[in-house]
C-alpha cells in the first residue's frame, strides 16, 4: 500500500476494533500512523521494545496518563500535552529527559484524521524538545467505553551530577520563583466546555519546560525544588510542598501574575485562579542569594518570560500557605477541595 | 476589570481601616452580620477581618442559598434524576452538597443518573431544545438574584412550546428571613446571637431594590447597610453601620449605590411576579419554617412544575445529627463550636452544606482561618462541661 | 451569595440577547430583564443575565466617599480643634 492511500483512507476513515486486534490493520496503523510521524532510531528498530544502552548516573522515571475534554483545545491537543506533561515531569526531578514511550487507548469510531493530527502533534512536540517516542502501545475499546483517546507516556531521564531535587531540601530562609502567568491552560478548556461556552483568546500554556530548567540548574545546580504547578493549581502544589517539608510558605499576591482575561473567566465562573491548572510553568525554590541570579535566566527564556519571585520558605506555622493578599490582609491558601466547579454563588 | 479593580484598592483599604478604627469606640463592641454569603467569602478572600480592630466583629448570616436548602428537597431533586429517568440540569454549586446517607448530585451522576453542570437557565433550555425525547428539569435554587432568570425561562419554555423542560423550583426571599433572625428568640429573648447592625444584599438589592428592608430595620430597630460585595464595599459599608451604631440610628443605607436603588429592577420583579406566586411558608435549614419566605410557579405556568410533573415520594429525610450548620447559620454558634469540624467533617467529606458551598461560614473558616479555628475548637472541647452547662 | 460581575455591552441581537465583554472575554448573555440597554453600556452579569445596568456617576461617588472617609475625619478633627 502506498502512501497516498493510507492518507485517503486516513481522511475518512475511522477507528475499529481490528485496529487493536493484532492482525493486519493493527501492523497497517503502527506503520503508517504512529511510525511514519513519530519516527526514529530506536521506533524504526521494529521491535516490541527499545533497547538501548542505559546512560551514566542517576536515572528518573515517570509516567502520566492523559485524559482531557476536548481533546483539541485553544493552544494545544492532547497529542503535545502528552509529550509536554511527561518531559515536564521528568524536567521537575532535575533530569535531562531522554526518551518517551506513548501508549494509546482508542474508542471505536475515533475518525482516523483527528487521530493522525494528535499523533503528528505528538510527533512536532517531540521533535521540538529532542525527545524521541522509541516504543508503543495501541489498544482499541468499544465505542462508549472510552472518550476518543487516552494517551499514557512515560519517560526516562538522566540527572546532571551534583543536581538533587528533593522536597526535604525546602528550607526556611528560601524563596519561592513562579515562572509565569497563572490560569491559563485550566481557563482555556474551560472556555470550550459544553454549557460554558465563552470566547477567547486565552490559550493553553502547554510547554515542555526541560530547556528552561536545564539552563536553571546549569548556574545554579543547588536548586532545591522544582514543581510544576498543574492539576489544584499553585495554591494545592505549594501546600503539597509546605506539608512534604515541614515548613510555613508566605505568598504576595501582587507577585502572581495572572492574564486580565483569565482573572476575568475566573470571575465569571466563580474560580479562583491559584487553583486553575496550568502545563507549562514551574515552581522553583532556592535560596535567597541565588534568586536574583536564577530570576534573570527565567526571564530570559521563551517560557519564563514573566518569572517572579512570590514569596518566601518561613519557620514556624508548619504545612501552612499563607498569602499577604493585594489588599493588604492575610488569608491562608488552601489545597483544593474536590474538583473546582463553575458557581453561581 | 472596571468596577471591580478599583474596589480592590490597597491604598483606600488603609484609609478606610483607619476610619474605621477612628470610628468605633473602644469601649463597646460592634457586631455586624453580612446576610450574604459573598460578604463572608470576601472577608475571608481578602483578609478583611484582619484589618479591622478587635471590636468589630463580622457574624456570618444564612445568605447562602446552598447552605439554607432543606435536605428534603435536595433528596428530592435526586430521586428526581434517578427514578424518573430526566436530564437534571444544575448550578454547580449544588453538586457536592450532601443529602441524606451524604448522597449527593455527583454520588447520584456517578451511579449513572443523567445530572448536567449549567451555567444558566440558558443552557438548560438549550439542552431542552437538543433533546426532545428526554424530560429536562431544571434544579433553580437561589435568592432574588437567580429567580428572574428562572422566571424568563419558564416564560420562554411556555412561549417555544418546550414540552419536555421543566422546573424544580426552590427559590427564597431574603427579606423574609432578616426578620426572621431579627425576630428570633436568640436575638430577641436569649441574647444568644447578638446583632448591631447588617450588611444588606447586594445583588438580591439590584433586583428587589432597598426598600423590602425598611420595615425590619425600623421594627427591631437595626441599622442595615446595603452592600457591594468587593472588599472596599465591605469595609465601607461596615464604616457606616458604625456610624449608625454610634449615632443611635437605625436605617436603611445604600452604599452599593452603582447598581441598587430603592426600588430595584421592577422588570425583573413584575416578570418573577407573573409566574411565580408566595408560598404559604418554606422550610429553611438553620431557620426552620418561615412564613412567605419562598416562591413557587403560578398555576398559570404548572405545566411546567416539576413538582406536579413528576411523583415524588414521601421519605425521611435525615441530616448528620451532631451537624452544626442550623446554629450556625443562624448566627448562634461558630464553625469552631461545632465537633464535627475539622474532624468528620472536611470538604472532601462534608456532613453538612455549610461545609460546600464556598460561602457556607464553615468552609469559608476551613479554607482561610482553619488552623487558627480547629485550635478554638480543640480549646473549647477541652473546658466543655462548663461551658454547655 | 450570588456571584455577578460587571461586564460591558458590545452588542444586542435579537431575542432579548447581547454580547458583552469583560477583558477580551466575550459572552453572550441575555438582557430580558432590563429595560432598555444600549451599546457601551455596563450591566451585572448573573447566570447569564444581566440585572442591572451600572451606574457610572454612582461608582465614581462610591470612590470619593471611600477616599473621603480618612480626610473628612481629620478635616472634622482640625474644624474642631480650630474652634476649640
Amino acid at each position: 500500500m502506498n502512501s497516498v492511500d493510507t492518507s485517503a483512507r486516513f481522511r475518512t476513515g475511522s477507528v475499529d476494533m481490528t485496529h487493536g486486534g493484532g492482525g493486519r490493520a493493527m501492523a497497517e496503523l503502527i506503520r503508517d500512523l504512529f511510525h511514519r510521524h513519530l519516527n526514529n532510531p530506536l521506533l524504526d528498530q521494529g521491535h516490541d521494545a527499545a533497547v538501548f544502552q542505559p546512560p551514566a548516573g542517576r536515572l528518573v522515571l515517570s509516567t502520566d496518563g492523559h485524559v482531557i475534554s476536548p481533546l483539541f483545545f485553544p493552544g494545544g491537543d492532547i497529542g503535545c500535552l502528552s509529550v509536554h506533561g511527561t518531559v515536564n515531569d521528568i524536567a521537575m526531578g532535575g533530569a535531562r529527559p531522554l526518551y518517551l514511550t506513548a501508549s494509546f487507548i482508542l474508542e471505536e469510531g475515533y475518525p482516523l484524521a483527528d487521530l493522525e493530527r494528535i499523533v503528528m502533534s505528538m510527533a512536532r512536540a517531540a521533535s521540538e524538545a529532542g525527545v524521541p517516542v522509541v516504543t508503543g502501545d495501541t489498544k482499541v475499546v468499544e465505542r462508549g467505553k472510552g472518550d476518543g483517546v487516552f494517551i499514557t507516556t512515560t519517560g526516562l531521564g538522566v540527572v546532571p551530577e551534583g543536581v538533587d531535587i528533593r522536597a526535604d531540601r525546602i528550607r526556611p530562609g528560601q524563596l519561592i520563583l513562579l515562572s509565569g502567568t497563572m490560569g491559563d491552560h485550566g481557563i482555556a478548556i474551560l472556555s470550550k466546555r459544553e454549557n460554558l461556552e465563552f470566547e477567547t483568546e486565552i490559550r493553553s500554556d502547554t510547554a515542555a519546560l526541560h530547556g528552561l530548567v536545564g539552563e536553571m540548574l546549569e548556574a545554579v545546580p543547588s536548586i532545591a525544588m522544582l514543581r510544576d504547578p498543574t492539576r489544584g493549581g499553585v495554591a494545592s502544589t505549594l501546600n503539597e510542598l509546605a506539608t512534604a517539608a515541614d515548613v510555613g510558605m508566605v505568598l504576595d499576591e501582587a507577585e502572581i501574575l495572572i492574564r486580565p482575561d483569565v482573572a476575568a473567566a475566573c470571575e465569571l465562573l466563580g474560580l479562583d485562579p491559584l487553583y486553575v491548572a496550568n502545563e507549562g510553568k514551574l515552581l522553583c525554590i532556592c535560596e535567597a542569594s541565588d534568586a536574583d541570579n536564577l530570576l534573570k535566566i527565567m526571564k530570559a527564556h521563551r517560557y519564563g518570560q514573566d518569572a517572579a519571585i512570590i514569596g518566601k520558605v518561613t519557620e514556624g506555622s508548619a504545612g501552612l500557605v499563607q498569602m499577604e493578599t493585594g489588599l493588604g490582609g492575610m488569608r491562608v491558601v488552601d489545597w483544593l477541595s474536590g474538583e473546582q466547579l463553575p458557581r453561581i454563588c | 476589570m472596571k468596577y471591580v479593580d478599583e474596589y480592590r484598592n490597597r491604598d483606600l483599604a488603609r484609609t478606610l481601616a483607619d476610619a474605621i478604627r477612628r470610628e468605633a469606640r473602644a469601649e463597646r463592641s460592634y457586631h455586624i452580620m453580612e446576610f450574604c454569603g459573598g460578604h463572608t467569602h470576601a472577608i475571608f478572600r481578602y483578609g478583611v477581618q484582619g484589618l479591622m480592630p478587635g471590636n468589630v466583629k463580622y457574624v456570618h448570616g444564612p445568605g447562602c442559598p446552598v447552605c439554607v436548602l432543606p435536605v428534603r428537597r435536595l433528596d428530592d431533586a435526586v430521586e428526581i434524576a434517578e427514578h424518573h429517568d430526566v436530564i437534571l440540569c444544575t448550578y454547580g454549586d449544588m453538586m457536592r452538597v450532601p443529602g441524606t446517607k451524604q448522597r449527593s448530585l455527583i454520588r447520584a451522576k456517578a451511579e449513572g443518573a443523567d445530572i448536567r453542570m449549567v451555567y444558566s437557565t440558558l443552557d438548560a433550555l438549550k439542552i431542552a431544545r437538543d433533546n426532545p425525547e428526554r424530560q429536562v428539569v431544571f434544579f433553580a435554587i437561589g435568592f432574588e438574584t437567580t429567580t428572574p432568570p428562572t422566571a424568563v425561562a419558564i416564560k420562554q419554555a411556555k412561549a417555544e412550546g418546550l414540552q419536555n423542560f421543566s422546573v424544580f423550583c426552590n427559590h427564597v426571599l431574603t427579606p423574609a428571613a432578616i426578620a426572621h433572625i431579627l425576630g428570633s428568640p436568640d436575638v430577641q429573648e436569649t441574647g444568644a446571637v447578638q446583632i448591631d447592625g447588617f450588611l444588606g444584599p447586594s445583588h438580591v438589592s439590584s433586583v428587589i431594590g432597598s426598600r423590602p428592608y425598611e420595615a425590619a430595620a425600623r421594627l427591631y430597630r437595626k441599622p442595615v447597610v446595603i452592600a457591594g460585595f468587593e472588599p472596599l464595599d465591605v469595609m465601607q459599608s461596615t464604616l457606616m453601620v458604625i456610624r449608625q451604631i454610634n449615632e443611635g440610628r437605625h436605617d436603611v443605607e445604600n452604599e452599593y449605590t452603582r447598581v441598587v436603588t430603592r426600588d430595584g429592577n421592577t422588570k425583573a420583579q413584575s416578570l418573577v411576579n407573573d409566574v411565580l406566586e408566595m408560598r404559604d411558608s418554606f422550610e429553611w435549614r438553620g431557620l426552620g419554617s418561615v412564613p412567605d419566605s419562598a416562591l413557587k410557579i403560578r398555576d398559570a405556568y404548572q405545566f411546567f412544575d416539576a413538582e406536579k410533573r413528576f411523583e415524588i415520594s414521601q421519605k425521611q429525610s435525615r441530616e448528620v445529627k451532631s451537624c452544626e450548620c442550623p446554629a450556625i447559620l443562624r448566627g448562634v454558634k461558630r464553625p469552631s463550636d461545632c465537633k464535627l469540624f475539622g474532624t468528620v467533617c472536611t470538604p472532601e467529606n462534608p456532613m453538612g452544606a455549610c461545609m460546600v458551598s464556598s460561602e457556607g461560614a464553615c468552609a469559608a473558616y476551613w479554607t482561610y482561618a482553619r488552623h487558627q479555628t480547629i485550635a478554638e475548637a480543640k480549646a473549647k472541647r477541652e473546658q466543655k462541661p462548663e461551658a454547655v452547662a | 451569595m450570588c456571584l455577578a460581575i460587571p461586564a460591558r455591552v458590545t452588542a444586542l441581537e435579537d431575542g432579548d440577547m447581547a454580547v458583552v465583554a469583560l477583558e477580551g472575554i466575550k459572552k453572550r448573555i441575555s438582557v430580558a430583564l432590563l429595560e432598555d440597554v444600549a451599546v457601551d453600556d455596563f450591566v451585572l452579569v448573573h447566570v447569564g443575565y444581566a440585572l442591572h445596568k451600572v451606574s457610572p456617576e454612582e461608582a465614581e461617588r462610591t470612590l470619593a466617599m471611600m477616599a473621603e472617609a480618612g480626610v473628612l475625619q481629620e478635616e472634622l478633627a482640625e474644624i474642631a480643634e480650630g474652634q476649640a
